[in-house]
């Protein structure tokens, strides 16, 4: 055996006994791996498999499942670009262009010398200061072209990522608007202490009078899931919290997650004493991982103040602590048993349902899964009471909502509202103009035109978990579509038949049509499509991945007419382009050579 | 609960005991309702979605979804069988199925199913993937571009068998199937003809090597008998592996 073998057999073991041997702690295990390795090598695979007790196959199939994990060694430093259309739209093309062309490397290939890779990732969560990327895993904001410029020389010189400027990696907040949640003042141990003075019961009364729904954007009662996981039978109840903000646009849960991460480890407490939880867990998407140790450092403040661990505040048997799981570049897992499955270890595919995970959820066990907001809110409610929540919003949307606003507009951030604001007062408070349309809860929303922007943020009307991305009537919005349609097909998880082929389908459909090589046949083709996946689809991302195309066709029509050819119908192929294999042979180029 | 309860579908009465998805009661009644990655002896998976229903006017697939007293079940308004149509098309046109060219043609689920739901082409734009073949294996090849991701061979092998021989990785259009083995060749696992895995491919991924066409096409299990009627591949294991 090679001595490379055996120091790499060590780490591993060393790796594995720090998770404590846990299969579910996979997912973990070979994220700290790539970290030291750079990759999960074929070596690595089945030495993980064999240190934890799972088949080489099944480790092989996590790492390929998750866009953050690698087979193969990409660059010393692994340079991503957050694709979503704001950042594209902050000019995040250009400047990648440029970032390659200064350090000589294609997209997605790592360079030679294996000092980079440059590549393309799903919305890094900071669309309101982008264009932004991924270094290594650590955010970067902000970027200009001489930003990259910079950038560029740090990398050939070899400079360390902690050696880099520090104002590069700066998260700002950017909230512009505060109300019941962000605006009003909350003392930690208050929610924990209402509970323990009022009892679990009466607590869950209040959840049930401020009538808060899940604010992740499903809008479930969260009284209502918490009563059901309190009366499930189980060796043992879990409090999980849904930190895994993939939606494009979205970052609220960021704000939340950064400056006011004591109100969500409350929530998450009071549940806990509610449900009979012992154990917690925050699944944090990988985007993030930047905000590790300072969660890691709030949670170890509220061990040593008494809010978290052995005899919660002197309260005999009242035991509760909070671990928290890494993603690792997955849309899928913000759907919430795809998140169980990966809090467990495994690939991120949604499970059936039922059952739900109040009853079967992790570990098969009763458990309340719940968005960072949501347990925000609820550590507010338990403290204040519930009609203190109900006096703001509506009749059935009850309190206030994030709202991460981004795009066309003078103040990008984050802005919190009652339920019930119009969107046109939205786009007044943050300077936009000119707006030609909004799209309202991310790529699975809906894009509200102009004539609709009296419609109002609710459950009962525009429903959204708070990704809100302007246009102004500058914008091809084709181009947008066009991302969203790319974004579905690349996060698919592949698992049921129309989302793993019809998002593919949909996608090249919509290049078809954009390139202008596209007819009516193909319109009424994209709409088809777009029934039979919103029919058949396995979970949410199959249902709403055709929204987008199916929206703007029926919205926006104009945007997809005035790009058809005037024949009824045109090949799928380019023929032309079909013989350039052949003349790159024969080294001809000549008219003949060509198909008009 | 008393055994009396029942669904309708099709405006067919059909018993269920608590317990029962819609399939499992269809399936006892011999009411056909088409499917691929379900097998009867193993754990729904709910992945195919050929034989999603609609439930009181909800999209449900009948493999995962219970039972439950006075369900209206749709299994095959046009509506359903369009559905199920553009389906198996995708399914065609992800991998490379070449009918006239497949041993498994005539007692192949998708064929048949294509058939049955009266689909006359693949419509979609081919994706064309490049699949090599494995025939590592002294008794067995593997044709990865039939694989249609039912996981039946995956369940096989895992819940039965006990060898974990097969899984699936890979995300979106490039899910594929993947054999345990540090080569990743199947002639270097335990794979053997006896295991259950062996038996359970609905489509011509998993074959038997050293025989061919022994039944000629036109005398096979569908070409004699609509999938409707006879039903899956697996049940009919013995006269059409081994004929």
């Amino acid at each position: 055996m090679t001595s490379a073998k055996t120091e790499l057999e060590g780490f591993v073991a060393e790796v594995v006994d720090r998770y404590g041997r846990d299969r579910r702690n996979l997912l973990q295990v070979l994220r700290t791996v790539q970290d030291q390795q750079g990759c999960v090598c074929d070596d690595a695979v089945q030495t993980v498999g064999q240190a934890i007790g799972v088949p080489a196959m099944n480790v092989r199939s996590v790492v390929e499942f998750y866009s953050f994990l690698h087979g193969t060694p990409r660059g010393q430093y692994d340079v991503l670009f957050s694709d979503n259309i704001v950042d594209r739209m902050l000019g995040k093309e250009g400047l990648m262009a440029r970032l390659c062309e200064r350090l000589g490397v294609e997209p997605g290939v790592p360079r030679a010398d294996g000092r980079v890779t440059v590549d393309n990732t799903s919305c890094t969560g900071m669309p309101d200061q982008g264009p932004a990327i991924l270094v290594n895993g650590l955010a970067l904001t902000h970027l200009t072209p001489s930003r990259v410029d910079t950038i560029a020389d740090l990398i050939e010189r070899g400079v360390p990522l902690q050696k880099w400027p520090g104002i590069y990696c700066e998260v700002e907040d950017n909230v512009r608007r505060r109300d019941l949640l962000l605006g009003t003042p909350f003392i930690d141990g208050s929610g924990i202490r209402a509970v323990l003075a009022q009892g679990p019961d009466a607590v869950l009364d209040e959840m049930m009078t401020s009538g808060l729904r899940g604010l992740g954007g499903a809008g479930f009662k969260t009284a209502q899931k918490w009563a059901l996981s309190r009366a499930a039978a189980g060796h043992e109840h879990f409090v999980v919290c849904n930190a895994d903000e993939g939606e494009p646009g979205t970052f609220k849960d960021r704000v939340l997650l950064q400056g006011h991460a004591n109100l969500l480890f409350e929530g998450m407490t009071v549940c806990a004493r509610v449900i009979g939880a012992r154990r917690g867990f925050l699944y944090l998407r990988g985007e993030y991982r930047y905000m590790l140790e300072l969660l890691e450092h709030t949670l170890a403040q509220r061990r040593r103040a008494g809010l978290l661990g052995k005899g919660i505040l002197g309260t005999e048997g009242f035991d509760f602590d909070i671990e928290i799981h890494l993603g690792a570049g997955a849309y899928i897992c913000g759907e919430e048993s795809a998140l169980l499955e990966s809090l467990a270890g495994k690939r991120g595919v949604p499970r059936k349902r039922p059952p739900f995970p109040v009853t079967h959820g992790h570990d098969n066990e009763p458990t309340v899964v719940n968005n960072v907001e949501t347990f925000s809110a609820a550590a507010k409610i338990a403290a204040n009471g519930g009609a203190w929540w109900a006096a703001k919003g509506t009749a059935t949307s009850p309190g206030t909502k994030l709202l991460s606003v981004s795009g066309d507009c003078a103040r990008p951030g984050v802005y919190e509202y009652p339920f019930g604001i119009t969107i046109q007062e939205i786009l007044d408070d943050c300077g936009a103009s000119d707006t030609a349309a909004v799209q309202v809860a991310g790529p699975a929303g809906q894009l509200v035109p102009k004539r609709d922007f009296g419609r109002k943020i609710a459950y009962e009307d525009v429903a959204t978990g708070g990704s809100f991305m302007i246009f102004n009537h500058t914008r091809d919005l084709l181009a947008v579509v066009r991302n969203f349609a790319a974004f579905f097909a690349h996060e698919s998880c592949g698992f049921c038949t129309p989302c793993r082929v019809g998002t593919s389908l949909m996608r090249d459909l919509v290049e078809k049509v954009a390139t202008g090589n596209g007819t009516q046949y193909d319109l009424e083709e994209m709409k088809h499509l777009g029934k039979i996946m919103k029919q058949a689809s396995h979970c949410g991302l199959g249902l709403t991945a055709p929204n987008p195309v199916l929206g703007s066709l029926d919205k926006f029509p104009e945007i997809w007419t005035e790009k058809l050819k005037s024949k009824d119908f045109e090949p799928a192929f380019d023929l032309d382009g079909a013989l350039s294999e052949a003349r790159a042979l024969t080294g001809r180029d000549d008219v003949h050579a060509h198909i008009a | 609960m008393s055994d009396q309860q029942t669904i309708t579908i099709d405006g067919r009465e059909v018993p269920f005991t608590e317990g029962q998805t819609i399939m499992d009661a269809a399936l006892a009644a011999e009411v056909y309702v088409p499917h691929l990655c379900h097998n009867p002896e193993f754990v729904p998976h709910g992945s195919c979605r050929l034989c999603v229903v609609k439930v009181n006017g909800r999209f449900q697939s009948a493999c995962t979804a219970p039972a439950a007293a006075g369900q209206v079940i749709d299994n095959s308004s046009d509506e359903i069988m369009d559905m199920r149509r553009t389906l198996l098309q995708m399914l065609f046109v992800e991998g490379n199925h070449v009918c006239p060219a497949c041993e498994k043609s005539g007692r192949c689920q998708l064929q048949a199913l294509a058939y049955y739901t009266g689909m006359l082409s693949p419509h979609f734009t081919h994706f064309f993937p490049l699949r090599r073949i494995d025939a590592s294996h002294p008794d067995v090849v593997l044709d990865f571009n039939r694989c249609i991701l039912c996981e039946l061979c995956v369940r096989a092998s895992r819940d039965v068998d006990k060898k974990n021989v097969f899984g699936i990785t890979g995300r979106g259009i490039n899910a594929k199937l993947i054999v345990n083995a540090a080569s990743g060749k199947l002639g270097d696992t335990g794979f053997s003809v006896e295991d259950k895995a062996f038996h359970v491919c609905p489509v011509g991924a998993i074959l038997p090597k050293h025989k061919g066409f022994e039944v000629p096409i036109g005398e096979r299990l569908y070409d004699q008998q609509p999938i409707s009627v006879v039903g899956d591949v697996a049940a009919h294991d013995e006269e059409n592996a081994h004929a």
